[in-house]
């Protein structure tokens, strides 16, 4: 294969790896930031204690955490047809992609919310700060510098479930690199594929690194 | 100012208030002295109902805190400042933005604020540092900020949890020096929970002593150390317990300027060694003690004569 076949490729693939991850992105900080929130303000000790309901929720996060990715995505199928109307496509795989992601990173923003010292909190508190207030300008703030680092985490996964969607009919880089890659023992491509999103990778990386830094103050 | 009356709090096993009663009087600086794990931090935060006591109640400012719900409780609290041992900043606003965080909690609009910040920033001395972050300050000036972020609501009271305790002596004495100033202009009373004396001794009113959750000595300096064995006089001249057979403690308060040691030797028949002693400067009073062997035909005279002098005399025994 020449740069000219492999380029007509690579461009609507890393498209719809971009598609399919930046959407469910997006859907991932939809529903995983209030899910983080809620493990640490329901925790005891935390904002508003409710130990049954954290349990749950806690329950219900470890179980897709703990389930395989590639498991999950067939699991959900039902649903995914539910919410989107079909099952292929790259629309199709943001739904598997973000209910993937979510129980990841609400992990992950409650690791960085926990990470804020107790004594910032009760100060705000003795100033008479309601709950709510709490939550939005001392918790979030002061560990927006750890959600962003769990952001590029989260993102970075993304990439590499995307890859494994593409198998399943999402299309993007992962699809590429089986169908031509591996079915059809076009080496040269699956090198230029995997080169590409190790690059893409590491920018992703390099910048998460670099606004997490800057938004720290320490 | 502040009444805490039949405080308890219980942590699992751990008894952290048994039955606390504080009685902090308007425009005064009280101090509460006791060791590390005595339950001053815990009483400290159930007089602005961080922590709600098991069973007691707290009034400041006439209210009646622990019968608040929680709306009226955060409007109450608006009006009873705090600092931290460990300044509690925060890292993701600068030092103006610090300040002012108190006044967006109360809804202060951006113009108002930012006029406030100033005048607060100045009163503390931290004028031109506003743009500056947290991390960039020094321990004092940091609890500097601390002060100036406690003082935004113009809160009647401010409490301090051991807010000198990370800070180095010098620089201890500055912010004391400054609470006993915005003490004296603003009429701001001052509870404040510390481990060192030195803290009661330069600044404190009033001093309540804590042991084991219970509060083992209240009351005003000036009286304590006119109390005979008061624990106050012992912790703050430190004299060989128990005194040796034979010999006289003497307490000097009130008396600066005259020398009643040598009257009395002058006018008994009496010789006088000394035995230890010191002096302090206490809430404005210098007070001494003084150890003393008397030995002559009129000692028993020349003891009386002191005590009519208005100095308070132990006799070992
Ligand atoms: N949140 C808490 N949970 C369990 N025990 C606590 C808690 N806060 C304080 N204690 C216990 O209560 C006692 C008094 O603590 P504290 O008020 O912090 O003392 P101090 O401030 O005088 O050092 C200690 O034994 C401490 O371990
Ligand atoms: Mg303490």
């Amino acid at each position: 294969m020449t740069w000219e076949e492999m380029l007509p490729l690579l461009w609507p693939a890393t498209v719809e790896t971009a598609q399919m991850v930046g959407w469910s992105t997006l859907f991932t900080v939809l529903f995983g930031l209030p899910i983080g929130v809620a493990l640490v303000v329901l925790d005891r000790g935390g904002l508003r204690p409710a130990p049954a309901l954290r349990a749950v929720l806690g329950f219900v996060v470890n179980i897709g955490r703990s389930l395989p990715f590639i498991v999950l995505m067939i699991a959900i199928i039902p649903f995914t047809r539910l919410v989107v109307g079909t099952t292929i496509g790259t629309a199709a795989f943001v739904v598997p992609l973000t209910v993937g992601a979510v129980p990841f990173f609400a992990r992950l923003v409650e690791t960085a919310l926990r990470e804020v010292g107790t004594d910032v909190v009760q100060a705000a508190q003795a100033m008479g700060a309601s709950r709510a207030t709490v939550v939005r300008k001392v918790l979030l703030p002061e560990a927006l510098p750890g959600l962003v680092a769990g952001l590029t985490v989260t993102v970075v996964a993304l990439i590499g479930y995307s890859a494994m969607a593409g198998t399943l009919g999402g299309g993007g880089l992962g699809d590429l690199a089986v169908r031509y890659g591996y079915q059809r023992f076009e080496t040269l491509l699956m090198i230029v594929t995997v080169v590409l999103l190790i690059v893409i990778v590491q920018l992703l990386q390099s910048l998460g690194d670099w606004v997490a830094r800057r938004l720290s103050h320490k | 100012m502040i009444q805490a009356s039949g405080l308890r709090k219980q942590y699992g096993d751990v008894v952290a208030l048994d039955g606390v009663d504080l009685d902090v009087r308007e425009g005064e600086i009280f101090g509460v002295l006791g060791q590390s794990g005595a339950g001053k931090s815990t009483l400290l935060r159930c007089v602005n109902l961080l922590e709600r006591p098991d069973a007691g109640t707290v009034t400041v400012a006439g209210q009646n805190l622990t019968a608040l719900r929680e709306a009226e409780l955060n409007q109450a609290r608006r009006r009873i400042g705090m600092i931290h041992q460990h300044f509690a900043l925060l890292s993701s606003r600068t030092v103006a933005g610090n300040v002012a965080f108190p006044l967006e909690i109360m809804g202060v609009p951006r113009a108002e604020r930012e006029r406030r910040v100033g005048e607060l920033l100045e009163l503390v001395g931290l004028e031109g540092r506003g743009g500056h972050r947290p991390y960039q300050l020094s321990g004092g000036q940091k609890q500097r900020v601390g002060i100036a972020r406690a003082l935004a609501g113009n809160p009647a009271v401010l409490l301090s949890d051991e807010a000198t305790s990370a800070l180095d002596p010098a620089t201890t004495q500055q912010i004391l020096a400054l609470l006993k100033r915005l003490n004296a202009e603003l009429g701001l009373t001052i509870l404040l929970i510390t481990h060192e004396m030195n803290v009661v001794k330069s600044v404190c009113d009033s001093v309540a002593i804590m042991t084991g959750g219970r509060v083992e000595e209240s009351g005003t300096i000036a009286d304590l150390v006119r109390t005979p064995g008061s624990r106050l006089t012992r912790e703050i001249f430190p004299l060989p317990e128990p005194a040796p057979a034979g010999s006289v403690t003497l307490t000097f308060a009130g008396q600066a300027g005259r020398p009643v040691v040598s009257e009395v030797v002058r006018k008994f028949d009496v010789d006088l060694s000394i035995l230890g002693g010191s002096i302090e400067e206490l809430a404005g009073d210098s007070v001494g003690r003084l150890r003393v062997a008397l030995e002559g035909a009129d000692a028993g005279a020349a003891l009386a004569y002191l005590r009519a002098s208005g100095l308070i005399v132990e006799e070992a025994a």
